[in-house]
């Protein structure tokens, strides 16, 4: 059997014509090139595939490319804005969060959910966040800290934007 | 690479559909929701099916609300709504007490209440979670629709009583004064449960009037400890009771030697869980009934 669908990835919309058993990662990384999304486990257990369906976090190893037919999908190639790096990104930068980066971008796309709908986590909040995930050099430490770094800059980013506001109205 | 065989994809858009398609490609067709367990099942040819029914825009099962005084958790309820429902919480902390050790946030996000308990995986949490509150599954087939307690709903590991055809499509618990907790034992986060243990009891003059015991991947006939049930209920919330309880669980619970114990250290978790859950149902009653606290 083979199927035409059409899914908006970091939107843009693709359509290919696949097989209904085509995994969502397989799907992104070798009908659309997007090999920013990594395949590691197979097993739904390592979570360096994670990618955003309809903005919620999914294993996409564990999920068929046709179930995301008519949806939104987010990889970490969609992170990246007009002003540059996400501020996650940047936090992974400042805070050395990567060593070998395999499990870069399932942990990008997991703290960035993470910070949207916790602005201020605390440690155990983005442990827990990223327990489904595995870093291979065990570099958790530094994981933590380039997420706290990120919600701590964008907590600042808020303030400031507040503040000069207020200046603006002053004068 | 771990690809699923090949097999034919539909995707239903109600329920009506989804039985329709379940009826024209018979039993050799599954359906699928969070796919969390199927599709792994699929990647290692441990399943087969000839043609999946994809049931995730079916947003009628997707829903958790109260009638007539009855919990109704929707099959296509994901964990991480199940967890997060004040409405939940309020009524039957026991489930949120089992999904915060179900898997991860991420896999939570897209499994379902009623992929875990059709799985019937013997390690399940929510199936024990269901039998120490005697819920109920309501099962839909294009004849109507049938309602079983989920202390019937398990046939044996991986089987249930939907037969082809039929679609589970609600959980139903009733509601009444009650109190509930659950307590697991895992290798590290985010595993199957080494064994695991739910309880929900209710108290009138001091003595337990209802008492329910869930117990997970012990090999407990549909998930639940009836010969412990049956001692505690009639008689006081004692610690000696619940201690009872917990060894009479031990003894008639059927845990399996494997990767994660001897059955000795199985049964040694069976008695010691039981025993504890009992205690913090128990807290938790006595929190809300401060004025006729159980000892």
């Amino acid at each position: 059997m083979i199927m035409e669908v059409t899914v908006t990835v970091n939107g843009h919309a693709y359509t290919r014509t696949i097989e209904p058993r085509l995994l969502l990662t397989h799907f992104l990384r070798d009908e659309l090139g997007l090999t920013g999304t990594h395949w590691g486990c197979d097993t739904s257990n390592c979570g360096t595939c994670v990618v955003w369906l309809d903005d919620v976090p999914v294993k996409s190893c564990t999920v068929l490319a046709v179930m995301a037919d008519g949806r939104q999908v987010r990889t970490v190639e969609g992170l990246e804005g007009a002003d540059g790096l996400d501020p996650v990104q940047q936090g992974f930068v400042a805070c050395h969060g990567l060593q070998c980066g395999f499990c870069t971008p399932g942990m990008l796309m997991t703290a960035r959910w993470l910070i949207d709908h916790n602005p201020a986590p605390s440690e155990g909040d983005i442990r827990e966040a990223i327990s489904g995930q595995l870093c291979r050099c065990t570099g958790y430490e530094n994981i933590v800290r380039s997420v706290r770094w990120a919600a701590e800059h964008e907590a600042g980013v808020r303030e400031h934007t507040v503040e000069e506001a207020g200046t603006e109205v002053q004068a | 690479m771990q690809v699923p065989a090949q097999f034919r994809y539909e995707k239903a858009s109600s329920v009506e559909h989804a039985l329709t398609l379940l009826d024209r490609f018979g039993a050799e067709s599954r359906v699928v929701a969070g796919g969390h367990s199927l599709i792994p099942m699929m990647k290692l040819r441990l399943a087969q099916p000839e043609a999946l029914i994809d049931i995730n825009d079916l947003d009628e099962l997707a829903t958790i609300s109260v009638e007539q005084s009855t919990l109704c958790i929707g099959a296509l309820v994901r964990h991480t709504d199940l967890l997060s429902s004040a409405l939940v919480g309020e009524h039957f902390p026991i489930f949120a007490d089992a999904e915060r050790v179900i898997a991860d946030p991420v896999v939570r996000n897209r499994g379902t209440v009623g992929g875990s308990l059709c799985q019937a995986d013997p390690s399940e949490d929510l199936s024990a979670a269901f039998a120490a509150v005697r819920g109920e599954a309501v099962i839909q087939s294009a004849d109507g629709v049938r309602t079983v307690p989920v202390r019937e709903f398990f046939v044996g590991p991986y089987q249930t009583v939907v037969e082809p055809g039929e679609l589970l499509v609600q959980l139903r618990v009733p509601i009444r004064s009650s109190a509930s907790a659950y307590l697991k034992v895992e290798r590290r986060a985010g595993d199957w449960a080494v064994a695991a243990a739910g309880a929900e009891l209710r108290l009138a003059d001091g003595v337990l009037a209802e008492t329910g015991i869930g117990l997970t991947a012990l090999g407990a006939p549909n998930f639940h400890a009836s010969e412990a049930e049956d001692f505690l209920t009639g008689g006081p919330a004692t610690d000696e009771r619940f201690a009872e309880a917990g060894r009479i669980a031990a003894r008639h619970c059927n845990p399996i030697a494997d990767q994660r114990g001897p059955e000795a250290y199985k049964r040694h978790l069976a008695a010691t869980l039981v025993d504890r859950v009992l205690r913090v149902a128990r807290t938790r009653w006595n929190g809300l009934h401060p004025e006729e606290e159980a000892r």
